[in-house]
C-alpha cells in the first residue's frame, strides 16, 4: 500500500518537473523575442565615439546578433551546458558552463556577475522572510486571540501603516530618519558586502534595515492574512469538539487552530520567498545593494545588455515555477485531504 | 431522588447591540444514569444553548449565565456554571461528553481519526502513543467500524457522513463518561443511517449505563429513543413529562400544535394538516405573558387575556408531569384524547 | 391533449469527474440518473424519494433541463424539449417553474422582493394586465404574505417566509408544473405545515401539477399521489401512495420505512425495524448488477449478476427486482 503511494508521488512529481522544464524554456524563448522586438540596438550602445558601420557591424557579430532569434537561443541553451566561448581570435575567451553569457558593458561573464550577486539577493529575501514571518505571524496570532482588544486594534494601524507604504518610501524614509540621523551604519558602507559566516556583525550592518524595510509591508500583510485565517479556523466545528474533548485552550491553538489556519500561509510565504529571490528591484536600488535586482534593472535601463537580462530573467522565473511545485506538494503533506482519493 | 444531572433555573444570555438574546430562559430539567432525555424545540427554542451552558462551551466574554447544572458525581456534586473553569474542563470527555449535528465539519481534516481518538484518551489516561491508537482502533471496532485495523490510520474525508458519527460516538465515549449529549446527531444523516446510529447509541447506553441526553427537532426520534421529553419553546421547557405522556397526554398547546402538524408514514389518505400559525417569537423582543401566547388557538379562551399579561410558571399539573400554560390539564387533556382516538 | 403534463422517458444524466487528490488524478463518470421513466398526469403530485445520492434532485433539475439530459426523451406539454437549446426553451420555461430547497440561498439578498417576482414577468417579456405592482401583490397575498411588503429585502423575512417568496416566483407565470425540491426540508416543524398546506391549497385552486423531490417520506407520503423511490440513479419501486407506504413490495422500500421514525412510542416498541448493513456505495462505482444487492438482506447469486427491469407487479404499481416482497 505504502510503495504504491509513493509511486503515485513519484509519478506526480516527475511530470510535475518535466512540465516546469518546459515552461522555464518557453520564458527563455519568449525574452529572446521579446528583446529582438525592442527598437534598441546593442550593437550601437556598445559602440565608442568613434562609430562606424563596420564597427557596429562587427559588434552585432562579436554579440552574436546577426543570427536569427532561434539560433540565438539555441546557442544560448548550449551554452549552458557546454560553456561558450566569444569572440575570435586572440580576444576570444571561455565562460565556462553554465555559460549565461557574457556582458560585453562589464566585461564579465554573466555567471560570475550572478556569482557575486546572488549571494546580496539572498541574505536580502532570507533576511527579510524570517522578520516578516516571525512578526507578521505571531502579531497576526495575538491580533487574533486579543481580537477586539487594544492589542488588536494596535496591530490593525500596523497593518494599515505597512500596507499603505511602499517600500520606495519606507525605505528612503528609514535612510533619512534613521540611519543618517543616529548614524547606526556608516551610510557608505551600507551596501557592502560581508560574508556572515565569517563576518556576521558586518553582515548584519549590512543587511539589517534593507530586510526590515523589505519586510514590513509584507509582515503587514502577514498579519492581516494570519489574524483572519485564526479568527476563521477558530469558529470551526472540529474546534468545538476539541474543546469538548476537554482539551486546554493552550493546546487547541497550538495543535488544532494553528495547524489549520497556517497552513495556506505556509504555500503563500513560499512564493513570496521565491519571488524575492530573483531580486528586490527598489529596496536594493535605495541601499546600494548590488543583488540581481540591481544587476537586472541596470541591464534593462542603461546598458541594455541582453545576456544579463536573459540570466535575470530565467533564474527568477525559475526560482518562483520550482518554489510553485514545492509548495503544492508541501500542502499535500500538511492537507490529507489533496493527498489522495 | 436526585439524579445524576440536574438543571434548574438555568438561563443563557447574549448581549448584542439589539438587546438582550434570551436564549435560555430559567430552563430546568433532568436526567439519570441509564436514561434518555429528548430535548425537543425548534431553531431558537434554546435547547443547543442549554446544553453548551452544562458542557461549559460557551465563550464567557460574552456570555451571561445563571443557575445551575449539577452533577451528582460520586465523589460529590459539582455545579458545572459555578465552578471553576479548569473543574470543568477535565469533566470534559471524562464525565460529560458532546456530540455535534455535522459530523463532516466536526473532525479536524489534518488528523488521522486514530490520531484525534487517541487524543482523547491520553487526556485522561496513561499511555504511549502507540496504547492509544489500540484503544482508539477498539473504539471503531465497538461503533461497527469495519476493518477498524486499517480505517484508525484513514482521515476524515475518508468516511462517509454515517461512518464519521460513529467515528464522533467513539471519540466521545473513549473516556467512559457517564453522561452523553448528543445535539442532532442524526439530522444531517439519511434516514437508514439514522436508524442504525441510533440503535447504536441505545447499544452503547446499555453498555455503559450511561445517561443520555437528545437535541432534536424530529418528534419521530423522540418516540423511538426518549425515555422523558422537555419540550423547550422561546428559550423555555413548556413541558416536562414521559414519553408516552408527551404523546398522548400532553397538556400544552405548543406540543399538541405541533403533534398535529407533523406528517406520518403510518397515516395515509389526505386530510389537511392543522399547521401552528405564525413564527417563533424573537428572542430579543420576547411577547409578554406566555411566549407562545401569539400563536395558540386557545389563549383566547382564558379569562381576562391572561395569557398575554401573565407569564405562566412550569408547575407539576400531574404526576412527574410538567407543563407551563394557564389552561387547565383537564381542558387539554380533552383535546389530546380525541386526537389520539383519532 | 394528452393527460401527462409531463412524459421522462429513460432519462440518464452522467457527470465528468475528476477524482482522487493532486496524486492519484482518476477520471470517472458519475451515474447520477440511469434510467428513469416518470410521468405525471395533469393536476397530479408524483413524489421521488431517496437517500443522499440516489440522484432525485438531478431528475428534477434535468427534467426542467437546468442540467442537460445525457440520454433519454423529456415530453413537457406534449412537446419534446430533450434536445432544445437554452433560446428555444425560454418561451417553455414560464411554464414549468422550480421551488428550491434553501429559502437562504434561494432569494438574491440584494434584490427587493418585489423585484426578485417582477423579474419572471420581465425575463419573459409578460405585462399583466394591471400592472406588474399589482400583479406582485396578489401573488404575494396568495402564498399568505402582506402585500406592501413588496419593497423589504428578503433577510428581513424568517425562512418560512422566504420559502413562500419563492413560490411567488415561482406562480408568477402561472406555470403547468411546479418541479420542487426540497421546499420544506430546511424550514422548521412548526412552519413545514404551513408551507405544505400552501402548495396543497395552490393545486387545488390553479390546477397545478408537481413534482415534489424530497428524502422526508413522512412528507412526500402526505402530498403524492403516486411517489417513485429511488436508489444509486435508478427507480426501485412506483405506485400509488396509500399502497406504497401500506403494502411495500420492494426489500429497499420496506428498509427505507422501517427506518423511518413514528412519532408514537408504543408503536415503536412494537416495530420490527429492517437494519441496513454497510454504506452506500459511491455513484461513481454503482455494484452490478441490481444496484441495491450489496446492502440487501434477500441477496440472491442472480442479483449480483442481473439489472433486474422494471416489471409492474399489480395495476398502478411497478418495482425492479427479482424477488419483490410478498403484498401485505
Amino acid at each position: 500500500m505504502k510503495i504504491e503511494k509513493g509511486e503515485k508521488m513519484l509519478k506526480y512529481i516527475s511530470k510535475r518537473l518535466a512540465y516546469t522544464l518546459f515552461l522555464i524554456l518557453l520564458v527563455s524563448i519568449t525574452v529572446f523575442f521579446i528583446f529582438d522586438l525592442l527598437p534598441v540596438d546593442p550593437a550601437r550602445l556598445i559602440c565608442s565615439k568613434q562609430c562606424t558601420p563596420q564597427i557596429v557591424e562587427a559588434n552585432r557579430h562579436k554579440l552574436g546578433l546577426d543570427v536569427p532569434v532561434l539560433e540565438q537561443w539555441w546557442r544560448f541553451i548550449q551554452g549552458l551546458f557546454a560553456g561558450r566561448t566569444y569572440g575570435d581570435g586572440d580576444i576570444a575567451f571561455t565562460c565556462p558552463a553554465p555559460a549565461f553569457g557574457y556582458s560585453y558593458p562589464r566585461h564579465e561573464c554573466v555567471t560570475t556577475m550572478i556569482g557575486k550577486a546572488f549571494p546580496v539577493t539572498l541574505s536580502l529575501a532570507l533576511g527579510a522572510f524570517a522578520l516578516w514571518i516571525s512578526v507578521g505571524v505571531s502579531l497576526g496570532i495575538l491580533a487574533a486571540r486579543k481580537k477586539g482588544k487594544f492589542a488588536d486594534r494596535a496591530s490593525s494601524v500596523f497593518v494599515l501603516v505597512g500596507t499603505s507604504l511602499p517600500t520606495f518610501i519606507t525605505g528612503i524614509l528609514v535612510v533619512l530618519f534613521i540611519v543618517l540621523q543616529f548614524n547606526i551604519v556608516n551610510p557608505l558602507e551600507l551596501g557592502d558586502w560581508a560574508n556572515p559566516f565569517t563576518d556576521p556583525f558586518g553582515w548584519l550592518k549590512a543587511f539589517f534595515f534593507p530586510c526590515a524595510t523589505l519586510a514590513l509591508s509584507y509582515a503587514a500583510t502577514y498579519t492581516r492574512f494570519t489574524r483572519s485565517n485564526v479568527i476563521e479556523t477558530s469558529s470551526e466545528d472540529y474546534i468545538r469538539t476539541a474543546r469538548a474533548k476537554g482539551l486546554s485552550e493552550k493546546v487547541i491553538l497550538r495543535k488544532h487552530t494553528l495547524r489549520a489556519a497556517l497552513a495556506p500561509i505556509a504555500t503563500i510565504a513560499g512564493l513570496d520567498f521565491a519571488g524575492l529571490l530573483g531580486g528586490a528591484i527598489i529596496t536594493e536600488g535605495i541601499f546600494g545593494l548590488n543583488g540581481l535586482g540591481k544587476m537586472s534593472i541596470t541591464a534593462v535601463l542603461e546598458t541594455y545588455d541582453l545576456p544579463v537580462i536573459v540570466a535575470t530573467t530565467l533564474i527568477a522565473s525559475t526560482f518562483l515555477v520550482v518554489m510553485n511545485l514545492i509548495v503544492d506538494i508541501l500542502y499535500a503533506f500538511l492537507d490529507p485531504r489533496v493527498r489522495q482519493s | 431522588m436526585t439524579k445524576f444531572l440536574e438543571v434548574n433555573n438555568l438561563s443563557v444570555g447574549f448581549p448584542t447591540p439589539d438587546g438582550l438574546v434570551k436564549a435560555a430562559n430559567n430552563v430546568s430539567y433532568s436526567v439519570d444514569l441509564g436514561e434518555t432525555l429528548a430535548i425537543v424545540g425548534e431553531s431558537g427554542s434554546g435547547k443547543s444553548v442549554s446544553n453548551l451552558a452544562v458542557m461549559g462551551l460557551h465563550n464567557p466574554i460574552n456570555t451571561q449565565i445563571s443557575g445551575s447544572a449539577v452533577l451528582n458525581l460520586p465523589t460529590g456534586p459539582v455545579d458545572v456554571i459555578t465552578a471553576d473553569t479548569e473543574v470543568v474542563r477535565r469533566l470534559r470527555g471524562k464525565v460529560m461528553s458532546m456530540i455535534f449535528q455535522d459530523p463532516m465539519s466536526a473532525l479536524h481534516p489534518y488528523y488521522s481519526v486514530g490520531d484525534q481518538i487517541a487524543e482523547a484518551w491520553s487526556l485522561y489516561n496513561e499511555g504511549s502513543k502507540k496504547d492509544g491508537l489500540k484503544r482508539a482502533q477498539q473504539m471503531l471496532d465497538l461503533v461497527g467500524i469495519p476493518a477498524a485495523d486499517k480505517r484508525v490510520n484513514e482521515f476524515p474525508h475518508q468516511f462517509s457522513g454515517g461512518m464519521r458519527q460513529r467515528v464522533m460516538i467513539a471519540m466521545a465515549l473513549v473516556n467512559n463518561p457517564s453522561l452523553l449529549i448528543a445535539d442532532e446527531p442524526t439530522t444531517a444523516l439519511d434516514v437508514t443511517v439514522q436508524a442504525q446510529i441510533l440503535s447504536l447509541l441505545k447499544d452503547l447506553q446499555k453498555e455503559f449505563n450511561m445517561a443520555i441526553i437528545l437535541i432534536t427537532h424530529d418528534l419521530g426520534v423522540v418516540a423511538q429513543v426518549a425515555d422523558r421529553v422537555s419540550v423547550m419553546y422561546g428559550g423555555q421547557v413548556v413541558e416536562s413529562a414521559t414519553a408516552d405522556q408527551t404523546f398522548y397526554k400532553s397538556i400544552q398547546p405548543y406540543t399538541i400544535g405541533l403533534l398535529d402538524s407533523i406528517p406520518r408514514v403510518d397515516i395515509t389518505g389526505s386530510h389537511r394538516l392543522r399547521s401552528i400559525p405564525g413564527q417563533p417569537p424573537s428572542l430579543i423582543n420576547l411577547p409578554a405573558g406566555c411566549a407562545f401566547a401569539p400563536r395558540c388557538s386557545f389563549a383566547s379562551e382564558v379569562t381576562d387575556n391572561k395569557c398575554r399579561v401573565v407569564e405562566p410558571e412550569l408547575v407539576e399539573k400531574r404526576a412527574d408531569h410538567f407543563a407551563r400554560c394557564h389552561i387547565s390539564a383537564e381542558q387539554l387533556l380533552d383535546i389530546s384524547a380525541s386526537r389520539a382516538g383519532k | 391533449m394528452s393527460e401527462n403534463i409531463l412524459e421522462v422517458t429513460n432519462l440518464t444524466k452522467y457527470f465528468n469527474s475528476a477524482s482522487g487528490g493532486i496524486f492519484n488524478r482518476k477520471k470517472g463518470v458519475v451515474k447520477a440518473v440511469d434510467g428513469v421513466t416518470i410521468k405525471v398526469r395533469r393536476g397530479e403530485t408524483v413524489g421521488l424519494v431517496g437517500e443522499s445520492g440516489c440522484g432525485k434532485t438531478t431528475v428534477g433539475r434535468t427534467v426542467i433541463k437546468l442540467y442537460e439530459p445525457t440520454n433519454g426523451q423529456i415530453i413537457f406539454d406534449d412537446q419534446d424539449i430533450t434536445n432544445l437549446k437554452r433560446r428555444e426553451m425560454k418561451s417553455i420555461r414560464s411554464k414549468m417553474q422550480m421551488i428550491f430547497q434553501d429559502p437562504f440561498a434561494s432569494l438574491n439578498p440584494r434584490h427587493t422582493v418585489g423585484t426578485i417576482i417582477e423579474a419572471s414577468f420581465t425575463i419573459h417579456g409578460v405585462k399583466p394586465v394591471g400592472g406588474t405592482k399589482k400583479a406582485v401583490g396578489e401573488l404575494l397575498e396568495r402564498v399568505g404574505l402582506n402585500p406592501e411588503h413588496l419593497n423589504r429585502f428578503p433577510h428581513e423575512f424568517s425562512g418560512g417566509q422566504r420559502q413562500r417568496i419563492g413560490i411567488a416566483r415561482a406562480l408568477a407565470l402561472t406555470p403547468k408544473l411546479i418541479v420542487a425540491d426540497e421546499p420544506v426540508s430546511a424550514l422548521d416543524v412548526s412552519i413545514q405545515a404551513q408551507v405544505i398546506n400552501l402548495l396543497d391549497d395552490l393545486q387545488k385552486e390553479l390546477g397545478l401539477s408537481y413534482l415534489f423531490v424530497a428524502h422526508d417520506l413522512s412528507v412526500v407520503q402526505h402530498i403524492s399521489d403516486r411517489v417513485l423511490v429511488m436508489y444509486l440513479g435508478k427507480v426501485m419501486e412506483e405506485a400509488k401512495t396509500s399502497e406504497l407506504f401500506l403494502s411495500p413490495r420492494h426489500p429497499y422500500t420496506k428498509a427505507l420505512l422501517s427506518a423511518v421514525p413514528i412519532p408514537d412510542p408504543q408503536l415503536e416498541r412494537k416495530r420490527e425495524r429492517i437494519l441496513l448493513q454497510g454504506d452506500l456505495p459511491s455513484p461513481m462505482n454503482p455494484p452490478p448488477g441490481c444496484v441495491f444487492h450489496t446492502r440487501c438482506w434477500k441477496v440472491q447469486d442472480k442479483c449480483r449478476v442481473e439489472v433486474p427491469q422494471i416489471i409492474q407487479i399489480a395495476p398502478n404499481h411497478s418495482l425492479a427486482c427479482h424477488f419483490p416482497e410478498p403484498a401485505k
